[in-house]
């Protein structure tokens, strides 16, 4: 479970179309670099939002995120909800192993995405949709 | 509609991704490098992407089928210029970038793409990496 922190910024975004995606690395590459994360960071950063984005439009014809600032324990950081009302996932832990997709893809998404950030929270319900939420820190 | 210039260069191709390419330019760039390789009987492409700052699966994608295509008519791709934060990224997502061969900048990428050609048409010669 992810911990409670102090919310400093938010705003939230659409993704339901393909286009909508670049903007939104954009908008939160902005973000990052707004609370001086370091570059690799913010490559992690970006390269795992893009890939929960890209789910959200392959697997749930979109949804929305919300991209939020947030400080915990003076450290500050990004924070980024990605919130769909697809189909959900039935096994989350098989669908966050490598290689494992029903998308006829490589299955790197969700376990790199994981990797690429300091906290990962995936919940999901069959019918009713998934919700990511990922954490970097900008020291982190 | 919007395109990635695709430069001859003798017997090189060479593009210059200076954009975040979405994904229907992306597919276009990979279906132009091949039409104009297989045209222009090119055997190597260079793909310089020093301008890219983020690498995702999807655009991994793009360059390993660009690298598969070409081969299928007998080039080999290159891509060069990758930044150091991409690339550091790339290995984390665990995303491999098969059918590619990267090299530091577009001089390199020439000089490898000449060694690979030349390794192609001696046959009997064994890789000297
Ligand atoms: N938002 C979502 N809604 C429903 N199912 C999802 C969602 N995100 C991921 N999944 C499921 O989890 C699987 C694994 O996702 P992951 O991103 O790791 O791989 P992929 O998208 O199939 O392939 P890649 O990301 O490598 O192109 C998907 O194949 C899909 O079945
Ligand atoms: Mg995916």
């Amino acid at each position: 479970m992810i911990k409670t922190a102090i919310l400093l910024a938010t705003e939230h975004m659409s993704i339901l179309r393909e286009e909508d995606v670049v903007p939104f690395r954009y908008r939160v590459k902005e973000c990052a670099a707004g609370i001086k994360m370091g570059l690799v960071n913010q490559t992690y950063l970006i390269t795992a939002a893009s890939e929960l984005a890209r789910n959200m439009l392959k697997y749930a014809d979109g949804g929305i995120v919300l991209i939020e600032t947030i400080e915990r324990d003076g450290e500050t950081g990004i924070r980024l909800m990605f919130k769909d009302q697809g189909p959900g996932i039935e096994d989350v832990g098989l669908a966050l192993k490598d290689g494992f997709s029903t998308g006829g893809s490589l299955g790197v998404g969700l376990p790199g995405a994981k990797r690429l950030v300091n906290e990962f929270e995936i919940a999901s319900e069959p019918g009713k949709g998934t919700s990511v939420t990922i954490i970097r820190w900008a020291n982190g | 509609m919007e395109r990635i210039p695709i430069l001859r260069m003798g017997q090189f191709l060479l593009v210059t991704i200076q954009i975040d390419l979405y994904d229907r330019l992306a597919l276009d760039l990979a279906a132009d490098l091949v039409k104009t390789a297989s045209k222009t009987g090119a055997r190597g492409i260079l793909i310089d992407i020093s301008a890219v700052d983020i690498v995702d699966s999807f655009m991994g994608r793009i360059l390993s089928n660009i690298g598969a295509m070409a081969k299928l008519i007998a080039a080999e791709t290159v891509v060069v210029g990758m930044q150091p934060a991409v690339a550091i990224t790339l290995v984390e997502l665990g995303l491999p970038l098969n059918g590619i061969h990267t090299a530091l900048n577009v001089e390199k990428g020439m000089a490898l793409l000449r060694s690979k050609i030349a390794g192609i048409a001696g046959e009997t010669d064994p890789n000297n990496d």
